[in-house]
């Protein structure tokens, strides 16, 4: 017995593998071309080992519950279905990625081609295997993804990036139709396992949702496989390098749509709509892919044309809902995917060798290109329908099933549709041959023809073996075709009783079949007046159609966005004030509110005097808030009071912090109104000014009733007050519950807090740097000050007292770090205090006095900071805590008293550290913008020093 | 004493309100601050008001008030000037690249809207 390789690994090899081609491309193409190679060919192998197994009937699975919650699972399943399309994409990649090899010239970065290309047949592996139709549609996305790359490959021709924008919009928009079907689906199946899914045939046939999802899902279907109206991709898709367009478009991804519609064949089909729908639009693009691929000049156009030509004839097998069908189905994407992918590399050659796919500058190669020649015209003529080949077997089949279908009514309608198909799919098959091979050798070809190494005609000369001899000895393929279908119609249907033979007797197929030939001879014969008038009649072009369509959806969002975003910040604010106030009033109006539980504190004469300054300050600063230094002195009497408050209802440790931030918040406002003007003009209308004012009353209302039901009512749920009140000591250790609770219970939440805080201060940085170094700069320095500047910036009182005072508050700042853990005080406090010393120092000597002495730039000290925290952190690791778990113990050294050593310090002493290089940071960023190059620095630390001019006079005396 | 913390906060989310509504930087950033002062308080209502309760633990006494919503809000005084400050440098830089700290975006003309719309048409890709 084998070992067999986990389907994991086969699904997940070729994405593990697109991690190489980038790395090995700088050992070489050759290099990057076997790692390539070899991804694949294990993966294949891999593929390979089950190859028993599945051709015993047996289904292999591998599942991993991944989300169970959302019936999102790793589950994959291998029956003959998927391993036909898993053997096709892993096949046929071998010989696309040996081609590719040959065709990608020395200016192509290997690499990244091979990358995309193993993503994509990574994509494609996974669509085939998956059970869980939610990992099928991220797989189907990857794929959809995937070609965009790859068929943009060539970035610098604009074809290139427009077909792969084209691509990617309707393959898109038809996944996210998928998506929506499959949920459904899921839905009315109960689980969205396929497994499970293709046994609820009668329940999701007889559930209303049938409908919607079929539509949805086929609308996804379609626009993969290209089949019509959206068929208009395919073709402008073929600006992609010829590899790609072999591999994707003939042979792997545009037969996605068609896997998967035979994939839910068992659910989905049988049903009216099933057939109408699917039979009617594989028919339909079956005749008008023939006909316009017939009168394409590009080769690789007219392989595209014929592409969704014989997509649309697979379709229609799978629509008409037989076992006979699927059957034709299955055995047409098999000799399809050989013949098909052999002419694309055939073109590649011709391409190649003649530097042209011009089939009007193309001709009599047959002589000079040998080899090309024979690969193709089998090729050809084998999708033509010439006995003896593969193509006309499953032909054949399609035109026996034809003439069993009736639609809208007419037993012969699906049979002349099909006929004329065949036709035309002859004639572009003839003229492939005949205009580019046959006819006398010319001698004006743009580059001298001739036969390719072997890299090149290689690969479709062994996809041209298969099509030989499956043509000549059909009872080869029968076994692994009736295994397929029987996989496909599952429990749906019985198997059909009929074997692929060259010969059936004369029957109508026959006769039809012999018709298209003729037919389609007759059609070359004919092709110079047919192709004048062809071309002279009027066409709906498709792609300007979907030009237009793109371009009213743009114009119309950017009408809409510019209607709703105008720039006008005040109305959005207005908008949004507005809206939840309304929102907030329609919920205090609806909901129910319970009488008030609690009794109110007691009105002291204190509090009373505290409030009317508050909100006499509050009102002062709307009067005067044209002037705005008034503003700032204002706010300070504000904050005051709102710290003051905080320490009257039990809250030291947020008075100290407000008070803190007042003051460095006012020494920023002020260095910033050192820029701007220093009044705001009166420009609001008086109706504006009324608005602003109503709004803003009836926020301020609800905010206040808001409030005072809150404070006036019991808590709604048990407060976890009493859980941190109760562990704050035996836990953390800690008697101030305030800051045990933000170095210890949320120690993670003021973690990430630090970091926020130095992540802005770092922003201000980059924002002053930026303004700096551009045209800003010159205004500074150009800026003329309207007042008079004072003649001694840099006071002796104030140099003196803070400098004496530096030390003082220094210890009150290390003192304030201690104690928080057990008293109010703290990291965040003793760092504000820290800052607010520092900055008395800028201000009494200047800017570039005190750069000069500054040791340590603020940026090491914020990441210092927020690095001793985090290490203090991670050493809980070493104790085999969770991250943060602080640890405490008792010490005495005599004589001293005995103290408290916690982790938790060094925790705070990290948070200590980036408020200060946050704060300073910040405002020395501000003050920079202040300083004028060009000024000399000041060398002394005040401008009047009586104790200078002294010395200065002993000097001079 | 609910009362006139209430009425407080309401005062200043209204002054707030009708700050952020004016047309210059300076004072839609003297707004915002006025605005944070009023969701300060207004978080730490949320712990209920309690007078000669610190959270600081200590024998014999049973009455704390709820130290939560203190944590929360004490992060939040420092954080609201680090966005303080980083909303006072966008307005700074952008009065001393454009000369004027006006909120709004100038208006554009109507008439001058229909040509690039118009070009773009052109050429979709």
């Amino acid at each position: 017995m084998f070992a067999r390789m986990s389907l994991f690994l086969i699904v997940a090899l070729p994405f593990i593998g697109a991690l190489l081609p980038g790395l090995m491309i700088q050992a070489g193409r050759q290099a990057c071309f076997y790692a390539t190679f070899l991804v694949t060919l294990v993966a294949a192998i891999g593929l390979a080992t089950h190859a028993p197994a599945v051709f015993a009937g047996e289904v292999v699975t591998a599942r991993i519950d991944w989300l169970p919650q959302l019936g999102l699972n790793a589950n994959f399943f291998l029956d003959p279905l998927g391993f036909m399309f898993a053997a096709l994409i892993l096949g046929i990649g071998l010989l696309i990625i040996a081609y590719g090899r040959a065709y990608l010239s020395r200016n192509d970065n290997m690499g990244e081609f091979f990358t995309y290309l193993l993503l994509f047949q990574g994509a494609m592996v996974g669509i085939v295997l998956s059970d869980n139709i939610l990992m099928l549609l991220v797989f189907w996305e990857l794929t959809s993804l995937s070609s965009f790359l790859l068929i943009g490959f060539w970035k610098h021709l604009p074809e290139g990036r427009r077909g792969a924008r084209m691509a990617l919009t309707v393959t898109g928009m038809g996944g996210l139709s998928m998506i929506g079907g499959m949920l459904m689906l899921g839905n009315i199946a109960g689980s969205f396992d396929l497994t499970v899914i293709l046994q609820n045939r009668e329940l999701i046939q007889d559930s209303p949702l049938y409908l919607p999802a079929l539509l949805l899902i086929l609308l996804g279907c379609f626009t993969k496989s290209a089949q019509f109206p959206f068929h208009f991709w395919l073709p402008h898709a073929m600006a992609a390098p010829t590899p790609v367009s072999a591999y994707l478009h003939s042979a792997t991804m545009v037969k996605a749509g068609l896997f998967l519609m035979a994939r839910l064949w068992p659910v989905l089909s049988g049903t009216e709509a099933w057939i109408v729908i699917v039979s009617s639009a594989g028919l339909l693009t079956m005749v008008l892919g023939a006909i316009i691929a017939l009168f394409k000049n590009d080769l690789k156009a007219l392989l595209a044309f014929s592409t969704v030509s014989q997509l649309g004839l697979i379709t229609f097998l799978l629509g008409t809902g037989t076992a006979f069908g699927a059957m034709a189905a299955v055995f047409h994407i098999l000799n399809h995917a050989s013949f098909k992918a052999a002419l694309f590399m055939s073109a590649g050659i011709v391409d190649h060798a003649v530097h042209t796919r011009d089939i009007r500058r193309l001709g009599g190669l047959a002589r000079v290109m040998p080899a090309t020649f024979a690969i193709a015209t089998l090729g050809a003529l084998s999708m033509a329908g010439i006995p003896l080949l593969n193509g006309f077997l499953s032909k054949e089949m399609m035109l026996e099933e034809a003439t069993h279908v009736t639609l809208y009514g007419s037993p012969y309608l699906v049979a002349a549709v099909a006929t004329l198909g065949a036709v035309f799919s002859a004639a572009y098959s003839f003229r492939f041959i005949a205009h580019t091979f046959l006819g006398p050798v010319r001698n004006d070809y743009p580059a001298k023809p001739h036969d390719p190494g072997v890299g090149l005609w290689l690969p479709p000369a062994l996809l041209i073996i298969p099509v030989v001899a499956i043509g000549v000895a059909p009872f080869l393929a029968e076994p692994f075709v009736k295994l397929v279908t029987g996989a496909v119609i599952g429990s749906a249907a019985e198997l059909p009783d009929t074997h692929l033979k060259i010969w059936h007797g004369v029957n109508p197929a026959l006769m039809m079949s012999a018709g298209a030939l003729v037919g389609g001879l007759i059609l070359l014969a004919l092709y110079s007046p047919l192709a004048r008038g062809w071309n002279a009649a009027p066409r709906p072009e498709a792609k300007d159609i979907f030009d237009g369509v793109i371009a009213r959806c743009v114009s119309g969002a950017e009408r809409l966005a510019g209607g709703l975003h105008n720039g006008a910040f005040t109305r959005y604010a207005a908008i949004f004030l507005v809206t939840v106030i309304a929102i907030g009033v329609h919920a205090w109006v609806t909901g129910s509110n319970a009488a008030f539980s609690r009794t109110m504190l007691p009105i002291t004469p204190n509090a009373v005097a505290a409030w009317a300054m508050l909100v006499a300050a509050t009102g002062f600063l709307v009067a005067v808030h044209r002037n705005r230094l008034a503003v700032l002195i204002l706010m300070g009497v504000i904050g005051l009071m709102v710290s003051i408050g905080f320490n009257f209802f039990s809250a030291p440790d947020l008075a100290l912090t407000q008070i803190s931030v007042e003051v460095v918040t006012i020494i920023l406002l002020l260095l910033a109104l050192n820029f701007l003007p220093n009044r705001s003009p009166a420009e609001s209308s008086a109706g504006r000014r009324l608005r602003d004012g109503t709004i803003a009353l009836a926020g301020g209302a609800a905010a206040a009733a808001l409030v005072y039901t809150m404070m006036l009512s019991d808590f709604s749920a048990e407060t976890i007050a009493e859980y941190h009140l109760a562990n704050s000591y035996k836990g953390g250790g800690g008697t101030n519950v305030v800051n045990v609770i933000l170095v210890d219970f949320r120690g993670f939440d003021t973690f990430g807090e630090i970091i926020v805080l130095g992540i802005a201060a770092l922003v201000i940085y980059a924002l002053t740097e930026a303004l700096l170094s551009g045209p800003v700069r010159a205004k500074l320095l150009n800026r003329r000050f309207e007042e008079r500047r004072a003649g001694d910036p840099h006071p002796l009182m104030m140099v003196v007292l803070t400098r004496v005072m530096m030390p003082v508050v220094l210890m009150v700042g290390v003192y304030i770090l201690l104690r928080g853990h057990n008293d109010p005080g703290g990291g965040f406090i003793a760092g504000l205090i820290v800052a607010i010393a520092v900055v008395m120092q800028y201000m009494a000597s200047g800017f570039a006095w005190a750069a000069q002495r500054q040791r340590y730039p603020y940026h090491g000290i914020i990441g210092a900071g927020v690095l001793v925290a985090g290490l203090t952190g991670i050493g809980a690791w070493f104790a085999g805590q969770p991250f943060l778990t602080s640890a405490y113990g008792y010490f005495q050294i005599p004589p001293m008293a005995e103290f408290e050593l916690a982790t938790a310090m060094g925790f705070d002493l990290g948070v200590f550290l980036a408020v200060v290089g946050a704060v300073m940071l910040s405002l020395e960023s501000f003050s920079r913008l202040g300083r004028r190059a060009g000024t000399a620095v000041s060398e002394h630390a005040m401008d009047i020093d009586p104790s200078r001019d002294a010395a200065a006079e002993r000097e001079g005396g | 004493m609910e009362l006139l913390v209430a009425t407080a906060i309401g005062a200043l989310t209204a002054a707030g309100i009708y700050m952020v509504l004016r047309l210059r930087t300076f004072p839609v950033i003297i707004g915002t601050s006025l605005l944070s002062y009023a969701v300060n308080v207004f978080l730490f209502t949320a712990g209920r008001l309690a007078v000669d309760a610190p959270p600081i633990l200590q024998d014999g006494v049973e009455v704390y008030t709820d130290p939560l919503p203190q944590a929360l809000v004490l992060t939040a005084i420092v954080i609201s000037f680090g966005m303080t400050a980083v909303v006072v440098i966008i307005a700074l830089g952008s009065y001393l690249s454009c000369d004027d700290d006006l909120v709004d975006a100038p208006a554009t003309q109507p008439e001058a809207q229909p040509a690039p719309e118009a070009k773009r048409g052109e050429a979709p890709s």
